[in-house]
């Protein structure tokens, strides 16, 4: 009884912060609930971060605090996570981070290739992340982070998420199949198997793992020194390099000939979509889709199409449209439950966050990708799209 | 009746109503384009003074029950919930920094420090207010339904309170802000009426118990013993925010030529047309940097109604672009000092209190709103015939080959309508000269046909008697003779 009802206070002082994004609930929270019907209608946060940018859950934030170069167009990015980050992700997941250009926060995904509860030694033991970035043709925001972005800048964090994950404990056999910068979740489910291991030292700490990793040239190999090195230290890892430049693309019948036993792997693939389509038909032609586990990165362009298959991800629908129909109209006509207002884009009230893709704004043709909010009444599609609604 | 037709009452085609509205569009665009860096830290700095400000006036009133420390901390307060109601709260949730793409900084997350939640605000003031902007029975803020601001609104007895309605309103600006948001929020969400754990109203009372407890409970209980000094400061700077905000709203939108319009202006209103009825609808006040920030650069009420998603501190700038457009279609630009404005505003809640049978003009000639009708029965001595405007008969000054519109029209007939004014009377008065003129001979032919009668009485009456003593004499000398 007396339990129920300091739970009952207890909820009852959290309720203002219970909308912030944190992870899991702390005792702070308690805390911050309390102060915040005295800094009502803000939290107490909205005050802190004015000291410290990073003292603020009510958006995850945080602040990059090594920029190492990986190759001449990649870059790993060691972050510390502001309060209330989840550090028990699951390797091979990925975040959001938003970084600021121009006044304007542009957001992206990228895999997280640090250990979960990775403490740096070199950082006075703090908790940290870390995620590698590698430069698009034509990517605005991986053009900056690779070439310009200091250290110390505060970045936002959008939770861990991805269902392309190791499990634990992993399969006795696996096979990594990756090119370009589709080594990075690979990288973080490595690591995370590196660390386990040195924990519990002894044999069948390290599963047997193959690694098929391709790359232009040796120059454009990510994380080149750190495989080989694993290469050498752990007698269950094997990885195999091919580079592209001088061999052409790795024919996947070479599987054959190189790790006859691939058939046996649960293999986990992540590169270009050309070769993500290829494997996917070898893997159905062999009858194992079921043991291969594929991501698919969003390509990151500037152009993209008119119209496109609009997801309405909460209710389930779709809709078909042209590059003039706006998403709300689309959306009423598949009889979606939309917010609306005055339909001319000045009432803010139809206001949704586009969870997927791209869309285009009617009237001055600004992009906006995953992540933002985006003005259904005065939007259409720039390609398929999914709205959260 | 309010202006039925924007296109007769603007004295534009509708090819003209629509360049314009591309041309503001323009405006638009180039603004939205040239957002940056500068703009985000505009706001951010904002945010930050607010904050700082705000602590530092909290902080002051532990030592409230000091003189000094109390009007400090109110002074200080005040100005802190003023520029968080005006330049953040009302411009965040326009959606004016949307662009930043930043999560704590936009329309969908911002919470005021107001009585009415954010988003009940949104839907009455962005949706009702900003796009049935002065459209009767459309817009409810027009008068907040409890004023009477317009002659087309019916006079009830109930109106002659308005001048202690108003001072009401002002003190509890605040309140009444709520109550209005809150009741359209239930009407525009269709929650029956008596449905009391509805979500607007649970949405309601959770947002009046926080902000209530936080100035009235917990910081003078925080205070300690300087508790009820606290209290009052508190609910001085929540007075003195809502008298300014209520100041700086009725003069954007009552003082005299912030235009009325009817629903039938609605029916297929272009985007052209929706633009020029926030320009003819708002009115501007005259202020510098400082009172432009206090403000929430509402004093920029025009821009703010053609642009209401723009960045604020964007207004000034754009205002030049808006009057050069004003004086392109030679269109008015309402505006004056502040204390003009709130005049104006003050003088047509006190005249409305009173039934028509007082008021001199109708709600087609009336100094806080006319309509396209002004014009008809009048003559213009620069434009053409004023009740039919063609294409091809184009009202352009054949000297200057300027445009003549709205606003010279405004301008020709108030002269044309005090001229006709002046001619009426002067013909009332050559009437009742005429009348008094033929009174007076009316009266003079009266006296003498009286004294004709009188004449012509007296004369029959000496006949009368000469023959009464002719015959009196005959018979005397009858009898003499009969005696004889």
């Amino acid at each position: 009884m007396v339990l129920k009802s300091v739970q009952g206070v207890r909820e009852w002082l959290e309720a203002p912060v219970a909308e912030a994004k944190m992870a899991g609930r702390t005792r702070l929270d308690a805390l911050r609930g309390a102060a915040a019907r005295v800094t009502t209608p803000l939290l107490p946060d909205d005050y802190l971060h004015l000291i410290n940018p990073l003292w603020s859950a009510r958006e995850l934030r945080g602040r990059i605090v090594s920029v190492r170069k990986e190759t001449t167009d990649a870059v790993t990015l060691v972050i510390k996570p502001g309060w209330g980050f989840d550090f028990t992700f699951t390797p091979g997941q990925y975040i959001g981070i938003g970084v600021l250009v121009d006044g304007r926060w542009h957001w992206r995904s990228y895999s997280l290739t640090s250990p979960p509860n990775w403490t740096d030694p070199g950082s006075r033991s703090r908790r940290l992340i870390s995620i590698a970035v590698k430069a698009m043709p034509e990517g605005f925001l991986s053009s900056h982070l690779v070439n310009g972005v200091p250290e110390g800048t505060v970045v936002r964090l959008a939770a861990p998420q991805g269902g392309f994950v190791l499990p634990e404990p992993p399969p006795a056999k696996v096979l990594f199949l990756t090119a370009g910068s589709g080594i990075t979740p690979v990288m973080g489910m490595l690591r995370t198997m590196d660390r386990r291991a040195a924990a519990r030292p002894g044999p069948g700490g390290w599963p047997d793992v193959v690694h098929v990793h391709s790359a232009r040239t040796a120059e454009d190999v990510m994380f080149a020194t750190e495989l080989r090195d694993l290469h050498d230290r752990r007698p269950s890892f094997t990885a195999h390099l091919h580079l592209t430049g001088a061999r052409g693309k790795f024919a996947l019948t070479g599987l054959d000939e190189l790790f006859p036993d691939w058939r046996e792997r649960e293999t986990w693939a992540c590169g270009p979509l050309a070769m993500l389509d290829d494997i996917e038909k070898h893997w159905a032609a062999a009858g194992l889709s079921d043991h291969l586990h594929i991501e698919r990165f969003e390509v990151e362009r500037s152009a993209v199409g008119e119209g496109g298959t609009v997801t309405f991800a909460r209710s389930g629908r779709s809709a078909e449209i042209d590059g003039a129909t706006s998403l709300l109209q689309a959306g009423e006509d598949s009889g979606v439950q939309m917010p609306f207002g005055c339909r001319m884009g000045i009432c803010q009230t139809c206001v949704v966050t586009l969870a997927d893709g791209r869309v285009r704004d009617l009237r001055n043709g600004a992009e906006h990708q995953a992540g933002e909010k985006v003005q259904t009444c005065i939007s259409a599609a720039a390609g398929d799209c999914t709205l959260e609604v | 009746m309010a202006i039925t037709d924007i296109k007769a009452f603007a004295h534009l085609t509708a090819a003209d109503i629509e360049t314009l509205g591309q041309e503001l569009d323009t405006i638009r665009r180039d603004v939205e384009q040239s957002l940056g860096e500068r703009d985000a830290k505009y706001i951010r700095r904002t945010i930050r003074a607010q904050r700082t400000l705000e602590m530092a006036a909290r902080a002051t009133l532990f030592g409230s029950r000091n003189r000094w420390a109390w009007g400090a901390g109110v002074a200080m307060l005040s100005v802190a919930k003023i520029i968080e109601n005006m330049e953040l709260g009302h411009n965040i949730s326009h959606g004016q920094w949307d662009w930043m793409n930043d999560p704590e900084i936009h329309s969908t997350s911002w919470e005021w420090d107001m009585t009415g939640p954010s988003a009940q605000w949104q839907r009455a003031h962005n949706y009702s207010h900003h796009m049935y902007t002065n459209v009767l029975g459309k817009d409810e803020d027009l008068g907040f339904g409890i004023l009477r601001m317009t002659r087309d609104e019916q006079w009830r007895p109930l109106h002659l309170a308005q001048p202690v309605a108003n001072l009401l309103l002002a003190a509890t600006f605040e309140w009444g802000i709520a109550l209005h948001d809150w009741s359209i929020e239930k009407q525009l969400s269709d929650v029956p009426r008596w449905q009391l754990m509805s979500e607007p109203n649970r949405a309601f009372g959770r947002k009046i118990a926080r902000q209530v407890s936080k100035d009235f409970l917990i910081h003078p209980a925080l205070t300690g013993p300087a508790w009820k000094s606290t209290l009052k400061a508190n609910a001085t700077a929540n007075l003195v925010r809502n008298l300014w905000t209520y100041a700086v709203i009725f003069c954007g939108h009552f003082p005299d030529g912030a235009e009325k319009f009817t629903v039938d202006q609605l029916v297929d209103e272009t985007r052209g047309e929706w633009y020029l009825r926030q320009m003819l609808g708002s009115a501007n006040f005259s202020a510098g940097p400082v009172m432009a920030f206090m403000s929430g650069n509402l004093c920029y009420q025009i821009e703010h109604h053609l642009f209401p998603d723009i960045p604020s501190s964007r207004y000034p700038e754009i205002s030049v672009r808006v009057r050069e457009l004003c004086d392109k279609y030679d269109l008015p630009y309402t505006t004056g000092s502040l204390g003009k404005q709130y005049l104006l505003a003050f003088r047509t809640i006190h005249k409305l209190a009173l039934p028509d049978r007082f008021l001199r003009r109708t709600a087609d000639d009336a100094p806080e709103t006319s309509s396209e009708r002004k014009f008809a029965g009048i003559t213009l001595p620069m434009l053409p015939n004023t009740e039919v405007w063609t294409e091809s008969h184009w009202p352009v000054d054949p000297v200057t080959g300027e445009r003549r519109g709205l606003r010279s029209a405004l301008a020709e007939a108030k002269v044309a309508l005090k001229e006709k004014a002046r001619q009426e009377k002067e013909a009332l008065r050559e009437a009742k000269q005429a009348l008094q003129d033929k009174a007076r001979h009316e009266q003079q032919a009266l006296r003498e046909t009286r004294q004709a009668l009188r004449d012509k009485a007296q004369e029959e009456r000496r006949v009368l008697r000469r023959r009464a003593l002719r015959e009196r004499a005959i018979r005397r000398v009858r009898r003499r003779q009969r005696a004889n």
